[in-house]
């Protein structure tokens, strides 16, 4: 036998490099739809979160002269005289109020202060701020004589910056103290930690009901798994708002189950259960047992019934033949269900939203209400890359100590 | 096939701009406005949305949204704009119109009433404050009773909202801090005109918070108006707050045995506003004109809502008229946007943080 020779060698590699070009080319139609809807949006959520150059762009030479300034008493006039005319001219293109806001965020407050300023200054002519700005700004609010005020507009126009991921761990950067507890508001710890508790509680409970279920539907014959099994599914294929809602229906103070109870004598009181986390974890572990239920229920089926009959005849009894021999086996299935279900509660959103009243609420929620309501999106990112980041933590976690090639999802 | 995949392409690419160019003949004439949906919906789009597009011939899409400034700012930062006129809460409406997402309107070229009055006469002030948007409802926050849940004891004040002894019982409120705060503040007796004074300082808020403690264990928290009225109905609250014309709605329509207090009710406009950057400005401010005039707005008290112009009352339905809430307005106060321009992000956190304590 000889060697290939050089053409028959070039041959063979040009048609191994088309296969593999043909290959990418049928991967490149979902290598772009990850990249435009995955990829994308997570990486600029990212980016968000550290790049703010809304303030630079607005006062710019401002923020040039607060370089000077040594933080401790008021910024010198030739400051005041230049942000008083930065000022005139946002006022004069209506960017007065984007200003506004932004610096409200950086010190409570400052939005009307900035506006009713702005209206002030628009009033006067531009040579004449240059001498007397600092000065009719004085007198526009007291809030420009505060140190404090200055400080937030020279942080806040940092286009760089690591602020939001210090909000969103309740910490905030004084400027003699350096960086500390937040004085002002002490809540998205608390949050991240009640979050994964309950996504903790969920796990558990679906692995719970969904363990034995899976077992038994294992044991049946294909056709009767097979019919019990779209039990399974079904309300996996309804709407998630519906189940919802149905779960509302029920638990509600004059709901289905209340009234049942009164109307055996059970209770004499309807028990508060919607709109308290008891409620979120039922409707949730409800919506997400089929998450843990189908990949449970595909790795016992490839499991050979003979090992558990082999411990048996072996001498071990049930219980630690169970324990020790199929248990283990499932374990693939069981991990990657608890990572399902765990992953999808962490970022659940509408179900603790509709039922979860005071003290079901989550991380999520709070996002979207700074999405939604208070507009800053730099810290719902900052907020949103903690939650991926946390994710990508425990996902690490849990590689070191199971593995995660254990994980089979079928 | 090289020549064959060059005329498919040359086909595909006629048809792509046959498509567009029919496309942008349409997009000429339509114009996409969005509103709150509901009862109010339902109202906008018999009085204003339907005789515009047959006096015009413009088409409309008519779409709902929850509120809130996010989606526009996506349109407005992506400079993909898909709504052309969006109908706003004023407590939203100054931040968008700060923020520079929405395009200004000269106000001196609405239409005068039908009663030959100029727009600026005619239009209650407030309708008029902002330069980016034109007022067209005035509605209000007030909280509402079912008289088959309540009891012997009917509520009438906003004390007694706050009051478990006197009225025993779960409350609803939208899991918000505007409104309650104030709520709060009026029910410990600070005075109707006081109230965002008191709520600027840290002590008045706290004072705030500490009078909604004494119910926390009676709240229920929800999180769109709509659900406000299904609590009424169902017995989940005994006292619910919502949107005047929620209630009333139910109460005419369906003939629930609501009934509403309007002590302490926190009252607010709605107002039309255009996106910045969207295409048709020009018909969007000829529709904003349109939809604030006279006689579109004189449909509205429908829903309870009062029209902001006042020669649209002579035209509206008599018997609605007691259950504006311009009827009213001597035991409420106006929800200021200024003030939660200023506070609505950090006592929004605040409120998040008292609500898990």
């Amino acid at each position: 036998m000889s060697s290939l020779t050089t053409t028959e060698a070039d041959q063979a590699a040009s048609a191994r490099s088309k296969k593999r070009l043909t290959a990418f080319l049928f991967v490149v139609p979902l290598l772009a739809f990850i990249l435009l809807t995955f990829v994308a949006p997570i990486g600029s959520m990212l980016w968000r979160s550290v790049h703010h150059p809304a303030v630079a762009e607005l006062i710019p030479l401002t923020l040039v002269e607060l370089q000077r300034w040594d933080g401790t008493a008021l910024p010198d006039e030739t400051t005041l005289n230049v942000f008083a005319q930065e000022l005139h001219g946002l006022a004069k293109e209506r960017l007065s109020g984007k200003l506004s806001e932004e610096l409200n965020r950086a010190y409570t407050g400052m939005s009307s202060v900035v506006k009713s300023s702005a209206r002030r200054i628009a009033r006067i002519e531009t040579e004449q701020l240059a001498t007397q700005g600092a000065g009719t700004l004085l007198k526009a609010h007291g809030n420009w004589s505060k140190p404090e005020v200055w400080y937030a507009i020279k942080r806040a126009g940092a286009v760089y910056t690591y602020d939001y991921y210090l909000t969103a761990l309740d910490l905030e950067l004084h400027p003699e103290q350096g960086i500390q507890v937040r004085e002002d508001t002490q809540i998205y710890l608390q949050l991240y930690g009640k979050t994964l508790n309950m996504a903790l509680v969920i796990t558990l409970f679906c692995a719970l009901l969904g363990y034995p279920l899976a077992y038994y539907l294992a044991g049946l014959p294909e056709n009767r798994a097979n019919l019990l099994l779209v039990l399974v599914l079904l309300p996996f294929w309804t709407s998630l708002l519906v189940r919802t809602t149905a779960w509302i229906a029920l638990l509600q103070t004059n709901g289905v189950i209340n009234s049942f109870l009164l109307s055996t004598g059970l209770i004499s009181q309807p028990i508060e259960m919607l709109y308290t986390s008891f409620a979120t974890v039922v409707a949730m572990t409800h919506i997400l047992l089929p998450f843990m239920i189908l990949p449970l229920y595909s790795v016992m089926r490839g499991i050979d019934p003979s090992y558990l009959r082999a411990a048996l005849s072996l001498g071990a009894k049930p219980i630690p033949a169970f324990a020790r021999i199929y248990f283990p086996m499932t374990l693939p299935g069981l991990s990657a269900g608890a990572l399902l279900v765990f992953i999808i509660s962490v970022g659940y959103y509408i179900t603790p939203a509709l039922v979860g009243g005071t003290d079901g609420q989550m991380i999520s929620n709070i996002i979207a209400f700074h999405m939604q309501r208070s507009n800053n999106w730099e810290l719902a990112a900052a907020l949103g890359s903690l939650l991926l980041g946390l994710i990508l933590l425990l996902y690490w976690v849990y590689d070191r100590f199971v593995g995660a090639s254990n994980i089979k999802l079928g | 096939m090289a020549r064959s995949l060059t005329t498919r392409f040359s086909a595909f690419a006629l048809a792509a701009a046959l498509g567009t160019a029919g496309f942008a003949a349409s997009a000429e004439e339509s114009l996409t406005v969005v509103s709150w949906g509901g009862a109010y919906g339902v109202a906008q789009k018999k009085h204003v949305i339907d005789p515009f597009q047959k006096d015009t011939g413009v088409k409309v899409l008519f779409e709902d949204y929850s509120g809130g400034v996010a989606e526009i700012k996506a349109q407005v930062e992506s400079g993909n704009i898909q709504w052309d006129v969006v109908d706003f809460e004023v407590i939203d409406l100054e931040r968008a119109c700060s923020e520079g997402l929405l395009e200004s309107i000269p106000h001196e070229d609405l239409p005068a009433g039908v009663d030959g009055k100029s727009a600026a006469e005619d239009f209650i002030p407030e309708a008029l404050a902002s330069e980016c948007a034109v007022g067209n409802i005035v509605w209000s926050v007030v909280f509402a009773y079912n008289e088959k849940t309540i009891g012997g004891t009917k509520a009438a004040s906003i004390e007694d909202f706050f009051d478990t002894k006197k009225i025993p019982g779960k409350r609803a409120l939208r899991k918000r801090p505007q409104v309650n705060m104030e709520w709060a503040l009026l029910a410990d007796g600070v005075a109707p005109k006081d109230v965002y004074e008191v709520l600027a300082t840290p002590e008045g808020q706290q004072r705030a918070f500490d009078k909604l403690a004494t119910i926390k264990d009676d709240l229920v928290w929800f999180d769109s108006w709509s659900q406000a009225p299904q609590l009424l109905n169902d017995g989940g609250a005994v006292l619910v707050q919502s949107a005047n014309g929620r209630f009333y709605d139910a109460i005419r329509q369906e003939n629930k045995p609501f009934v509403i207090v309007w002590d302490g009710h926190v009252y607010d406009l709605d107002a039309w506003a255009i996106v910045k950057g969207t295409q048709k400005k020009d018909l969007a401010l000829k529709f904003i004109a349109y939809a604030t005039g006279s006689k579109p707005l004189a449909g509205m008290p429908d829903v309870a809502y009062g029209p902001t112009r006042k020669s649209s009352m002579p035209l509206a339905d008599p018997t609605a008229a007691p259950h504006l809430p311009t009827a009213h307005l001597d035991k409420g106060i106006q929800a200021s946007s200024d003030f939660w321009a200023d506070y609505g992000e950090s006592l929004g956190e605040k409120f998040n943080e008292w609500l898990l304590k």
